[in-house]
């Protein structure tokens, strides 16, 4: 049966992540970041890939990384989420990560371990594991084409392109054009991605590849939903048992504490799907069904911790100053990202034969 | 000093010495009991060997392999889940001896008398009286759910003993003998139409001091072993994927395809997804406890268990269309054994009804979660100082 608990060192990484992002990913200066021309936090991601090695947990050692888990990927993003961290981690350690080990380009994937090269897969963040996924135009050999909604790509030195020959394509980041987009999520902004005949290095077949990378994402993104979740909780449970209305903390009256224990439940549950999204990611056992499993049930418990901690916090949690609406934000996007719950849920009916109509 | 090894080499040996297929189906469990192979975490002497609880998959996969019979656990589940840990944390040797064997092998089955029909939620409030007379208990009131009374032998019981202290100070637990001439079990007939409950009136009950369990006064501290290990019981049991009330439904969806709709899909898949989450939850809880590192996490199992069984029975009466009109069979029984997921989906839907009642209201389980998870503040209280007989009712 599936490891659903923490061991010891996954604790220890967490505490680690956890004392990192205490010290360097204020909310102030998130939210401040989040309106700059720099959205990304590079001096931050380069204490995390460089200065931890977590960049390279998924590579293995004989290739440049740490050769670590999903277990392990996903403690760090339950504490990246935890702190809506404005890094690439997911889009370039997980995402890119994974098309690169499918290809086994052992140089690229050296550098994306490294940390010293961010990489990121332009497909569309919205795009479900197995969903299409446009391709570019290859002419003459070189690329011609646009994406759009494609993730932290502002950041990314290489792109890995989808090229209509099936082809995936390594595409250094000043042969094409990046224009941000303005984001739902400033903490993780999505930009256009444009070729005009840029010249590109075919890696290996892309369906394969960006099947395999969202496949991941999609799971792991349950673990940084887990995160987000958790802090919701958490800090709304802290302000209403400080602020006080009719005389008394509000955090007493029954209707709120019990919408506070009915969060916390999905909470506990986000957590049990998390870890077995993660643990089967690392196994290879049952994978698909339970990263479906966990971004049907992460979604929605991710948006409703934050919808919740909004409406409880009251006029406050309306304002810029307080760093809820980050974390709603992040929310309502991941809950797009890497397909819907509704589209992991139609993905179950036909893997647990539950056919439609 | 035991481990899975040499338990399994008791286990070889004990069947060796009661081969299941030529011995007396009671003498084995008997045996069994004796041999501290019937639950191993239980200490020496009263069926156990003092060995980690996650051990006793061992032994039952050795007994289950050699077709040994069972004790039959579902018979008795108040006796086994509820009556056994209490008794083991607050009986005296000679109870824990007196009790537990007969409990265990299933001669002997246990009710519950806690509700009344005047403390429900509020549990403390409950009013049937025991008053000393010597070295017994002369107890007189009524209680109400009670489970398979018309089976038990015994009955733990909840009693006020002093009703000058406030309501929790004066409440005292008793090993109750349902074979006294003062107990009147009455069939209480539910919207199933069965009889799964009872009430019962308790008339000048004679207990004597030696069947208390725990310190006079001290009852609703007992109380609280025997309501929380109830809420695991009736929450936290672990299953295979589709192993519960969704199992039905799915099987239902997969071979009547004329039945389909595509709103009723949209539910179905939301609801898979989360009786699956919820088994997940129920494992990793199952993990923690092994591991010995047991969470808060139990006391949400039994708010997620009724609310999905509530949604998912109900989603099958829709989905049966003409056949959801219907009913299996509305005769009066008074069942043995309650199975959640027997018989047809309207009575699953009717008894589903109570999983958010029996066993602490849904409501209560949230401010539990919220006051002793959470920490949020507890409601203010006009009751906590009062003496019982002060209260307002």
């Amino acid at each position: 049966m599936t490891d659903l608990l923490y061991s010891e060192e996954e604790e220890a990484l967490r505490a680690a992540v956890r004392d990192l992002l205490t010290d360097h990913c204020a909310a102030p200066d998130v939210i401040a970041r989040g309106e700059s021309d720099a959205p990304h936090d590079l001096a931050l991601w380069k204490s995390l890939a460089e200065g931890m090695g977590l960049a390279g947990l998924l590579v293995p050692e004989d290739k440049g990384g740490q050769g670590a888990s999903h277990r392990d990927v996903a403690v760090v993003l339950e504490e990246l989420g935890r702190a809506v961290a404005p890094v690439p981690y997911l889009t370039s350690a997980v995402v890119a990560t994974e098309a690169l080990l499918a290809c086994g380009d052992a140089d690229l994937l050296a550098a994306l371990a490294s940390g010293r090269t961010i990489g990121a897969l332009a497909v569309g963040l919205h795009r479900a594991p197995g969903a299409a996924f446009p391709a570019v135009r290859l002419e003459d050999g070189l690329l011609h084409g646009e994406i759009t909604g494609v993730a932290d790509a502002a950041a990314a030195g290489v792109l890995l392109v989808p090229a209509d020959d099936g082809g995936l394509y390594a595409v250094e980041a000043d042969a094409v054009t990046v224009t941000p987009q303005t984001s739902l999520d400033l903490t993780r902004p999505v930009a256009t991605v444009r070729l005009d005949g840029a010249r590109g290095r075919r890696l290996g077949d892309a369906e394969p590849a960006v099947r395999r990378a969202l496949r991941a994402a999609a799971g792991l993104l349950a673990s940084e939903q887990l995160g987000l979740a958790d802090w919701a909780l958490t800090e709304t449970v802290r302000y209403l048992k400080e602020r006080k209305q009719f005389n008394r903390p509000v955090g007493g009256f029954q209707a709120l504490k019990h919408r506070l224990a009915q969060l916390w439940l999905e909470v506990v549950n986000l957590r049990a799907a998390a870890r077995n999204a993660a643990d089967a990611l690392a196994t290879g056992e049952d994978t698909d069904i339970s990263v479906s499993v966990a971004q049907a049930y992460a979604a929605p418990v991710a948006v409703h911790a934050a919808e919740e901690a909004l409406q409880l916090h009251g006029g406050i949690g309306m304002t810029w100053e307080h760093p809820l609406h980050l974390y709603l934000k992040r929310a309502k996007a991941d809950s797009i990202a890497y397909g819907t719950a509704g589209a992991h849920r139609e993905a179950l009916a036909a893997r647990v034969d539950l056919q439609a109509p | 000093m035991t481990d899975a090894e040499e338990l399994r080499r008791r286990t070889r040996e004990f069947l060796a010495a009661h081969p299941p297929a030529t011995t007396d189906r009671l003498d084995f469990l008997r045996a069994r009991f004796d041999a501290g192979l019937a639950w191993v975490h239980y200490p020496q002497g009263l069926g156990g060997l003092g060995a980690p609880r996650s051990l006793q998959g061992v032994v039952d996969a050795e007994l289950a392999a050699a077709q040994a019979p069972d004790n039959d656990p579902r018979r008795n589940g108040i006796g086994l889940g509820m009556a056994a840990p209490t008794i083991l944390a607050y009986g005296t040797e000679e109870q824990k001896r007196r009790f537990l064997k007969p409990l265990w092998t299933g001669e002997e089955v246990w009710c519950q008398l806690f509700s009344e029909p005047g403390a429900g939620s509020d549990l403390a409030a409950l009013g049937t009286r025991a008053v000393r007379e010597g070295d017994q208990w002369v107890v007189n009131g009524q209680k109400v759910w009670t489970s398979g009374a018309h089976n038990a032998r015994w009955a733990i019981l909840i009693a006020r003993t002093d009703p000058a202290v406030p309501k929790h100070a004066g409440i005292t637990y008793f090993a109750c003998d349902m074979t006294d001439p003062g107990v009147d079990v009455r069939p209480l007939r539910q919207i199933t139409g069965e009889a799964e409950f009872n009430e019962v009136f308790l008339t000048d009950v004679r207990i004597p001091d030696t069947d208390r369990l725990g310190e006079v006064g001290d009852g609703w501290r007992v109380a609280q072993t025997t309501l929380n290990n109830e809420r695991v019981a009736i929450g936290g049991m672990a299953l295979p994927r589709e192993g519960g009330m969704i199992g039905k439904v799915a099987q239902t969806w997969r071979e009547r395809p004329e039945l389909r709709t595509h709103d009723l899909h949209q539910r179905l898949l939301k609801l898979w997804v989360e009786a699956e989450v919820s088994r997940l939850t129920a494992e990793r809880l199952r993990q923690q406890l092994v591991a010995g590192q047991p969470g808060p996490e139990g006391a949400g199992m039994k708010l997620a268990f009724a609310r999905l069984n509530q949604e998912i029975s109900g989603l099958e009466v829709e989905l049966r269309g003409e056949e959801g009109l219907l009913y299996d069979d509305w005769t009066l029984r008074r069942p043995e054994l309650v199975d959640f997921t027997g018989r047809d989906a309207g009575y699953r839907y009717l008894r589903a009804k109570g999983n958010s009642i029996e066993g602490g209201t849904s409501e209560v389980l949230l401010n539990i979660v919220a006051e002793r998870v959470l920490g949020l503040p507890a409601e203010p209280r006009t009751d906590k100082d009062v003496a019982w007989k002060d209260l307002a009712r």
